[in-house]
């Protein structure tokens, strides 16, 4: 069986707790890529990542772009969304496609 | 365009034509693949944006209750409150293919006592905690963050496909060029070379042959002799 976590700022994460995810308190994105990989390691299947904290932690978070598991996904944070988890899927249509089609209105 | 460095030979050519005959097969297998990867992945992006936008607004909502109640409520009650989870979730994690591309497939059971009414199970029995001492603004905040669970496994397996997608594509894609515009150019302009080369060859052995038999027929007959 496969686990979910979270990792970010405990304000924003401890509400995950309730509904069953294992959250991860992180104040810097140097712990958080400590726990990252730890994470990685264990048999945690999807990952959630505050665009907070995640804003630093590209090159950690890319490591893992390529890989079946774990699906690392960001989301906003209690400071309100940042808007890097949209960027990261145009990223990934820019790179399907070569040229940015699906937000060119956006 | 380089041609490559081979010996102009029948034996060589043959072996180019057949390698040509693959080259052009690999590259429309790979244009083909490409497209439809290209269909599919549009879809899964789409459906990956939506999810996101509809994630992100339901998080900043349970985000805001969750901050009120952090206001009401001092800390250490709330942690307590949030201490011990009633609800675990089990997620399972198959695997599915597209167009050989292996993308996970979240299922999940979440390990709440159920009671026959769905609504009601979700209303009631995810709250680890009494209400006695908590804020009303964090049982918003826990329902729908409930509500958030399934859209939030969805987008975790659209985004993580459509990633995956992504670098297949990108792949496949550099592939179709490398052929298209380095080894098909490549091999048609060898197979030219040789060809060239082999009836540059014909016509030498030609002359040289009617320069031995007029050499022969002059030894024959002498006509300049005769002349």
């Amino acid at each position: 069986m496969y686990k979910i976590g979270v990792i970010g700022d405990q304000d924003s994460i401890l509400g995950f707790k309730a509904i069953g995810m294992s959250v991860f308190p992180a104040e810097d994105w140097e712990r958080a890529g400590e726990i990252l990989e730890q994470l990685a390691r264990e048999n945690y299947a999807v990952v959630y990542i505050t665009e907070q904290i995640a804003k630093d932690m590209g090159d950690i978070i890319d490591r893992y772009k390529d890989s079946l598991m774990p699906a690392i996904i960001l989301i906003p944070s209690n400071q309100g969304s940042l808007g890097i988890g949209m960027r990261n899927v145009k990223k990934s249509v820019e790179r399907a496609i070569g040229a940015d089609i699906l937000f060119r209105d956006a | 365009m380089d041609i490559l460095n081979v010996n102009p030979t029948r034996m060589e050519m043959a072996k180019l034509k057949k390698r040509l005959a693959v080259a052009r097969r690999g590259h429309k297998l790979l244009k083909d693949k490409r497209d439809e990867l290209m269909k599919i992945f549009l879809d899964v992006v789409r459906k990956n944006k939506e999810l996101r936008e509809q994630v992100e607004e339901l998080l900043t909502k349970a985000h805001q209750s969750f901050l009120v109640a952090r206001a009401v409520m001092s800390v250490p009650v709330l942690e307590e409150a949030l201490m011990f989870p009633k609800q675990t979730v089990e997620l399972s994690v198959k695997t599915a293919n597209l167009m050989s591309v292996t993308v996970p497939r979240f299922s999940y059971a979440a390990s709440v006592p159920q009671s026959d009414d769905a609504d009601a199970a979700l209303e009631w029995d995810i709250f680890p905690y009494g209400f006695a001492t908590t804020s009303s603004d964090l049982d918003a905040s826990m329902q729908i963050l409930a509500s958030a669970l399934p859209l939030m496994l969805e987008l975790a397996e659209s985004e993580k496909s459509a990633q995956l997608l992504a670098q297949e594509i990108e792949k496949t894609r550099r592939r179709v060029n490398a052929l298209e515009h380095v080894l098909i150019p490549q091999l048609t302009e060898t197979i030219r070379y040789i060809t060239m080369k082999l009836e540059e060859n014909e016509r030498g052995n030609i002359t040289r042959m009617m320069k031995v038999k007029d050499m022969m027929l002059e030894q024959m007959y002498r006509y300049r002799e005769r002349m």
